[in-house]
């Protein structure tokens, strides 16, 4: 271990130090912090500040105290709101994370045909969400969508104007959406899990499921952890899909936090109470990051013991 | 012992919150740049910016104006610049509150205008129309209601009136073998006849909303007359508590229950057309829709209208209501205001514009062109060729109304409004009961 620290930017620390690694991941990170001190902290300081006054987006900005605070977690479009926001979050993560761990293991074996189908399922990782929205949006309309083009009377629902069926769909499209970036994940995830362990398992007589129960899913317990982080957190700022496609409706059957701040920022002239939804959704994704790590347990467990 | 000041785990947390608050933030912030708006809140110099919705039948002679009066007026010129009507309504707040403001706002007058002049983000015209008789002679006086604000007059009515009527696809009623509906009665009749036709009864854009509240509008009105929502207008207490709204409401749901839209209505949008093309390609036999549909229809659907396949009427009456079937919503005309940040040399760009290249007959024979009822004044004559009998019969709804209503909407305040909308779609989604919509809006009265 060498002991030689190279600059480091908290001087008073670096007595402390244990080792030149600390020091130079701090420095590394500098760049990052800064822009994130810009881009992340400043407004989410205005954000806060916004959420005590009253301000319709171009005129004088008024502090009002709690007035807005109390607007909003008065206002019945904001449990409204959460829940939406929670069903899609766990929908959308209990479509996306069998499919794409599967999808994962299948495309971890280099076979040929396989890579030609890998770039096939990378294709709407490629597409942007408005994309996506407005080409569903036209596939699915009941008078001029696919249904009633090819004339089949099964397709030809009302998947958007149904509360429950505009639910199903848009986690159908965000499933479509993401599962290849997760599938992506996953896939190099099994790719890192020596093959020793499945050969000696072979040897113990293990069978391609158990194989899967046994080593695969126990190694890529951090992925499914990482994988799920950003899936949750994720879904909490689905705006520019669910926006295109529904508009938060059929009535407010699809209207996530996001939607609810954006309809009363920029749609009502009420910047106040859309600071504070902001700043719920901001504590939201805190917590359940929070919860996620703790869930994830220690960070220093090794995932290849006996190796 | 770590002795790394960001722990990873309190990293990850804040930029995952932040990932929140960024998305408020950068849509208040800063929308893109309209070239030559300056930060100097439009315009410097020479030159005088003007910002307006793009697309037929409007932008191009929205366009030809600007062009004659740049032609005309060679020292100075004005900076065009168009947006989609949603995109536009997002966009001019933002640019306001940002002090980047084009010199020429446009707008729908009432409720949005009244916002601009509380903030003190337009000028008082009052003086220069009393200086400008000839100009405000031109214009419609009825026009004039939706640009004033507590006695003053804070933007010109230009472009077109726009009444509200009720469109009909002919062929769609020959084939099914009815008449056009003359009250409700005849409506709710006509309804189960062309679903077992197969056809929509009426084509509605349900998810924008806006369009769901014109069917509130007309019906309140045929039902009550036009008091009732006068009383919303002007803050009155429980003002919706009136037992005609309850009745309006039920009507409504009744129509929605008996499958008098088509299947999937909240989804369709208004900014796509697709309502419009239900009536034009035949899947749907009804429409209410602003008068502007007309320049759409003829556009979009082929020789729909030039086969004299649209018909048009104002909205039948309600049988036993008090309201005048003569009255009509609709907005009476577009609106342009001059922004008080604007420099001195820009506004008066603005002002010559005003009185000059928005007055006279190109203007007025443009918009005639696009299918419109001009606000200006003695446009019945040029009304010839094959959309004359549309115009002359919109001239007559307009001017015959005895109330000409602006739609709910831009007569409310964007806050009092949202509510309105938000309701209505939950309304026509059977998703509130007609006592439960009464209740919600009369908490919103006045705000």
């Amino acid at each position: 271990m060498t002991t030689i620290a190279p600059p480091v930017v908290r001087t008073k620390e670096s007595p402390r130090s244990s080792g030149g690694r600390g020091g130079s991941v701090v420095w590394m990170a500098l760049p990052a912090f800064v822009w994130f001190i810009f881009f992340g902290i400043i407004p989410l300081i205005g954000v806060l500040a916004l959420s005590f006054t009253t301000w319709n987006g171009f005129g004088e900005i008024v502090p009002s105290g709690l007035d807005s605070w109390r607007a909003t977690l008065k206002d019945p479009g904001l449990p409204n709101a959460l829940w939406v926001t929670f069903l899609i979050m766990a929908l959308s993560w209990a479509v996306q994370t069998p499919l794409s761990i599967l999808l994962g293991v299948f495309l971890a074996t280099s076979k040929r045909y396989r890579e030609f189908l890998a770039v096939l399922f990378f294709i709407p990782l490629l597409l942007s969400s408005a994309a996506i929205a407005i080409t569903y949006k036209s596939l699915l309309d009941p008078s001029f969508g696919l249904g009633s083009g090819l004339g089949v009377e099964a397709l030809n629902q009302d998947w958007l104007g149904n509360a429950t069926l505009a639910m199903a769909t848009l986690i159908f499209i965000v499933s479509w959406q993401f599962i290849p970036f997760h599938t992506l994940i996953y896939q190099g995830a099994v790719r890192q899990i020596p093959t020793s362990m499945y050969e000696a398992s072979q040897i113990d007589g293990a069978g391609r499921v158990r194989q899967f129960f046994s080593i695969t899913l126990p190694q890529i317990k951090y992925t499914v952890i990482t994988s799920s982080t950003l899936m949750v957190v994720g879904s909490l700022t689905f705006f520019d899909l669910i926006y295109v496609l529904t508009a938060g409706g059929p009535g407010d059957a699809t209207r996530a936090l996001a939607l609810l701040m954006y309809r009363q920022g920029f749609q009502a002239n009420l910047m106040g109470p859309a600071s504070a939804i902001a700043v719920i959704l901001v504590l939201v994704g805190l917590a359940l990051s929070l919860l996620l790590r703790r869930l994830g347990g220690r960070a220093d467990e090794s995932q290849s013991e006996g190796a | 012992m770590t002795n790394n000041p960001i722990s990873r785990r309190n990293f990850l947390g804040l930029a995952a919150g932040a990932a929140g608050a960024a998305a408020l933030a950068a849509c208040g912030s800063d929308g893109p740049k309209a070239p030559g708006t300056g930060s100097t809140g439009g315009g410097g110099g020479g030159s005088a910016s003007y910002w307006s919705l793009s697309g037929p039948p409007g932008e191009p002679v929205r366009k030809a104006a600007i062009e004659r009066f740049n032609k005309a007026n060679a020292s100075t010129k004005i900076e065009e610049l168009y947006f989609q009507n949603d995109a536009y309504k997002q966009k001019i707040k933002t640019s306001l509150g940002a002090n980047q403001g084009p010199t020429m706002i446009w707008g729908w007058g009432g409720g949005g205008l009244k916002e601009y002049v509380n903030s003190n983000l337009v000028e008082d015209l009052t003086d220069w129309f009393g200086q400008n008789a000839a100009v405000k002679d031109k214009i419609l006086a009825s026009s004039f209601g939706a640009a004033t604000v507590n006695g003053k007059i804070y933007a010109m009515p230009i472009e077109t009136v726009q009444p509200i009527v009720l469109f009909y696809n002919k062929k769609v009623f020959e084939r099914v073998g009815v008449q056009p509906p003359k009250s409700w009665g005849e409506i709710m009749a006509l309804v189960p006849k062309f679903n077992a036709a197969k056809v929509a009864p009426f084509s509605l854009a349900g998810q924008s909303r806006w369009t769901n509240m014109m069917w509130l509008e007309f019906l309140l009105d045929r039902t009550a007359g036009s008091e009732v929502f006068d009383r919303v207008f002007a803050g009155e207490k429980d003002a919706w508590s009136d037992p005609a709204v309850l009745d309006m409401l039920t009507k409504i749901q009744d129509l929605v229950k008996a499958n008098g839209f088509q299947k999937g209505f909240s989804s369709t949008t208004a900014d796509s057309n697709a309502d419009q093309a239900l009536l034009y390609t035949g899947k749907a036999a009804m429409m209410l829709h602003g008068s502007w549909s007309y320049g759409i229809q003829t556009a979009n659907g082929g020789n729909f209208v030039k086969e004299d396949g649209l018909g048009w009427m104002n909205f039948p009456a309600v049988e036993g209501g008090k309201g005048d079937p003569s009255n009509t919503v609709g907005n009476p005309g577009q609106y342009l205001s001059i922004s008080s940040k604007a420099t001195p040399e820009a506004k008066e760009i603005a002002k010559k514009f005003f009185s000059t290249t928005l007055v006279d007959d190109d203007e007025k024979s443009g918009w005639v062109k696009s299918g419109g009822v001009p606000v200006l004044k003695n446009s019945d004559s040029l009304f010839t060729g094959g959309d004359a009998q549309f115009l002359k019969d919109m001239a007559g709804i307009a001017n015959g109304a005895k109330v000409f209503a602006q739609s709910w909407d831009q007569a409310l305040s964007p806050t009092a409004a949202e509510t309105l909308l938000d309701n209505i779609a939950k309304l026509f989604q059977l998703q509130v009961s007609p006592q439960q919509w009464v209740s919600a809006m009369n908490g919103v009265i006045g705000k």
